[in-house]
């Protein structure tokens, strides 16, 4: 069975329904490793299975992984791996990682574990919306009951030891998926990821790295690691996430305020392409969707249909488009066709736009 | 063995003298620095480690490591890494690299993580983990004292401790 079609059996899969307007999800990352081994891109090949053996091990008794998934990266086609990185749960880096790396994916889909990616173990704790708190608390469950099982590279000096001295310390980065059109529609996002990051903040696009931001989601993270206690950490990057939402909804304000027509006219023309169009790429569409989301937001369009828009955000990746048209082998041109061909039938439940309910 | 050694790759005079231990046999390579740095000491090909399990390493580190002490080259006595490796591949090669690369890792601190000090959480660690430890570092020091009465001693429990079915394992 599809990756795709092993996840969409799980009903908790999508954690679109409780995500905000501004920040679509929050992810806390702790990164560890095993103090006897190299580091995987240093280990040969049988260093790295005898990794992946002892992490299996240890993950695999752990109740909150029984009944979940797990998948070895070299076992997967390349449309699996898309549709695990779109879902969040692996990084572009795993999927292209040599022999030994895999996926553990917890029962409730909230947490995962890359193993053998740039460190021995990367655990990942997903949740929609801003949730810092209770994402955090099921890290230190889960690193709590992995430090039983396995030793950790540590020193007192330097924290846990981790391939790259830019995770070093906590291993934390705590993230935050955060759509923003209202600073990318008035040219004020250069100016805003500037100022990030003189306070310790990395912006990059929604894919991960490079900073192109599809339909203007960006991935706002900590830069330091060391010297911070994990809460404090937490409490620097939930301040200046709230920053970004303050400053996100002035933008999104001062556009219905002064030049409505331009606003409307934007989402008007997205909504009239989306149940139109024929042919779309990936880009196009999450811009539009984007767009469309922004309605909902404004009150153009329910704002209920935001988990619908948030799924077919991710619905209308390469994977995942692959995965619904059940064609693995799909040439691009054909995906476009096949990507309006189901935004146009999805579109159908969406009620035209109401402009004059317009505000925030 | 008091003949002048040569490199075993390219002939020059050798200043790196290494024992690498593959099934209980032992075999001297010798090198020039130069080459030693080429080829990342370790670099698990060149000497086999991929067929050795990580206690046979710890005695392979430990030669290597001695072998360095004369030499003048600053790699990491575990895995081989040396600083430009390192620039290279923009990642280190194991968690005792942080110690032994210092002149490189240490401005890449202060660089990305303001040199500070480590202030989260640490492991909790089991009893026999943290007698592993403790264990370690007292056969480190022994070792650099030339204590070799100690060392075996504590080498010796250490070998018990790791035979010994425990949580961390
Ligand atoms: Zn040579
Ligand atoms: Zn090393």
């Amino acid at each position: 069975m599809s990756v795709f079609a092993q996840l969409a059996s799980r009903k908790d899969c999508p954690r679109a329904d409780t995500a905000g307007p501004v920040v679509i999800m929050t992810r806390i990352r702790l990164a560890r490793n095993l103090r006897d081994c190299f580091f995987p891109d240093r280990a040969d090949a049988q260093m790295r299975a005898h990794i992946r053996e002892r992490c299996e091990k240890a993950l695999g008794s752990l109740p909150a992984f029984k009944g979940g998934l797990v998948f070895d990266i070299e076992r997967l086609n390349e449309w699996d791996k898309d549709v695990l990185v779109e879902s969040h749960l692996i990084s572009r880096e795993l999927a292209q990682a040599k022999p030994g790396a895999s996926v553990f994916i917890s029962k409730d889909c909230n947490a995962c574990v890359m193993v053998n990616e740039e460190d021995h173990l990367r655990m990942q704790f997903l949740r929609a919306g801003l949730q810092f708190k209770q994402a955090y608390k099921n890290a230190e469950q889960l690193d709590k009951a992995l430090e039983k099982k396995l030793d950790f590279a540590f020193s007192d000096e330097l924290g846990y030891l981790t391939a790259c001295p830019t995770n070093v310390g906590t291993g934390l980065r705590g993230s935050a998926l955060m759509h923003l059109p209202g600073l990318v529609l008035s040219g004020q996002m250069e100016k805003v990821v500037r100022a990030v990051s003189l306070l310790g903040m990395t912006v990059r696009g929604l894919s991960g790295e490079g900073s192109e931001a599809h339909g203007s989601m960006f991935q706002i993270s900590n830069q330091q690691t060391l010297g911070e206690k994990e809460t404090q950490i937490l409490q620097h990057i939930e301040a200046v996430l709230g920053t970004i939402v303050e400053q996100e909804e002035n933008a999104r304000l001062r556009l219905i305020e002064d030049s409505p027509e331009k606003l409307f006219d934007k989402i008007g023309r997205c909504y009239g392409t989306l149940r139109h169009a024929h042919v779309l790429t990936s880009s196009e569409a999450l811009n539009f969707l984007s767009l469309i989301r922004l309605a909902a937001d404004l009150n153009i369009l329910p704002p209920e249909k935001r988990p619908a828009l948030d799924e077919l955000i991710v619905q209308v990746q390469p994977g995942h488009l692959r995965g619904i048209v059940g064609s693995q082998s799909m040439p691009p041109a054909q995906r476009d066709i096949a990507r309006a061909a189901f935004l146009r039938e999805r579109m159908k439940a969406f009620p035209e736009p109401d402009f004059s309910k317009a505000g925030l | 063995m008091a003949e002048n050694h040569k490199c075993d790759m390219c002939g020059k005079p050798a200043t790196v003298h290494l024992t690498q231990i593959i099934n209980n046999q032992s075999q001297k390579i010798d090198l020039c620095e130069a080459c030693a740095q080429k080829k990342g000491m370790a670099a698990s090909e060149a000497f086999g480690l991929s067929d050795l399990v990580a206690k046979t390493m710890t005695q392979i580190s430990q030669t290597v490591g001695e072998a360095l002490a004369q030499s003048s080259v600053e790699l990491c006595p575990r895995c081989g890494m040396t600083p430009l490796q390192y620039k290279e591949a923009g990642r280190l090669g194991c968690p005792e690299c942080y110690g032994a690369l210092s002149s490189v890792v240490e401005p890449m601190l202060q660089q990305t993580q303001h040199a500070g000090k480590h202030l989260g959480k640490a492991p909790a660690r089991d009893e026999a983990a943290q007698k592993r430890l403790e264990l370690q570092a007292a056969l480190k020091e022994a070792v650099a004292a030339e204590r070799y009465e100690d060392a075996a001693r504590y080498r010796d429990e250490l070998g018990k401790l790791e035979a010994e079915p425990s949580a961390a394992k």
